[in-house]
């Protein structure tokens, strides 16, 4: 039996970790956002304003699952693998690539056009060198990514990985990153289906637009 | 000088810079700014859509784009050409 340890969300402009959301920031554009909460977990990291949407929302998440620093430490950085899924895969960056040749394609975004991207924005963030898959379902099925995980986790090889959907079109953005290990943690709970469900759709769709920041 | 560190900002989403922070001599790559080879590739686009200024020869690249000065000069070269 593996668990859930940690996880995160990104949705309906705010981030929330844990349950909790930690900041809210309704005005501007979504890469306005994406950049306040950028400044909000006081981080640095230069090419951050190079990403794209997709590889924006996976980093932050990423930033906040493994905000602790804890998980490397405990692992060797191949014992972390990275299962990642989501519908719309870089047809958001693939559009803007599309409207960019009309004039001179951009090279910035071209390298965008695949989903797969963000996983490695995170791996060379977080040091992970473990293998990894992304999925394009037509929503979060957590079904297909609990069995897919625990295969994976099944492996000597493998100890802990970061599960994921991370879905963005235009200004919509919903994002669930969760961390998996054998052991439970704190208040880590079963790695099944129904309960990366739960946790999928705790938040999902009861925040409102007000600002709202709190001690992160 | 301004203009065209302006410009580099712009086209290479390098937001956490001003363009007092970029020096004229300052070595773009590597140790300098920090630029990959994609960023490269957008100077070069750069070049071409507010200089309409084609780079003839690709392995040329490096010593244009050593410094802000460099290109500066080049694309003076070029429109005196």
């Amino acid at each position: 039996m593996n668990f859930i340890n940690q996880y995160c969300h990104i949705q309906n402009r705010s981030l929330i970790r844990q349950g909790k959301i930690i900041f809210t920031s309704a005005s501007g554009t979504l890469d306005d956002f994406l950049e306040e909460a950028f400044r909000y977990l006081l981080l640095t990291y230069t090419k951050f304003y190079k990403m794209d949407h997709l590889s924006k929302l996976g980093f932050l998440a990423s930033e906040m699952l493994l905000n602790d620093k804890s998980l490397l430490p405990r692992y060797a950085h191949d014992q972390v693998a990275l299962v990642l899924s989501n519908a719309s895969s870089s047809l958001d960056t693939d559009l803007r690539f599309a409207e960019s040749v009309k004039t001179i394609p951009s090279p910035a975004l071209f390298v965008y056009t695949l989903p797969n991207i963000v996983a490695g924005e995170i791996c060379i963030r977080q040091g992970i060198t473990g293998e990894n898959a992304f999925f394009v379902f037509p929503e979060f099925d957590a079904q297909q990514m609990a069995d897919y995980v625990n295969l994976v986790l099944a492996s000597k090889k493998n100890s802990a990985c970061i599960g994921g959907w991370i879905e963005v079109m235009g200004d919509h953005h919903d994002v669930f990153l969760y961390l998996v290990e054998k052991e439970r943690v704190a208040d880590g709970v079963q790695h099944t289906a129904e309960q990366l469900y739960k946790i999928y759709k705790q938040n999902y769709g009861k925040i409102d637009g007000e600002s709202q920041k709190s001690d992160y | 000088m301004a203009n065209l560190k302006n410009q580099i900002i712009e086209a290479l989403n390098l937001k956490h810079l001003k363009p007092e922070d970029i020096g004229d001599d300052q070595p773009l790559f590597v140790e300098g700014l920090g630029l990959d080879s994609i960023d490269a590739l957008e100077l070069i686009v750069l070049l071409q859509q507010q200089y309409n200024i084609k780079l003839a020869n690709p392995q040329d690249g490096p010593k244009i784009f050593k410094s802000v000065k460099s290109i500066a000069e080049f694309i003076q070269k070029q429109q005196a050409a």
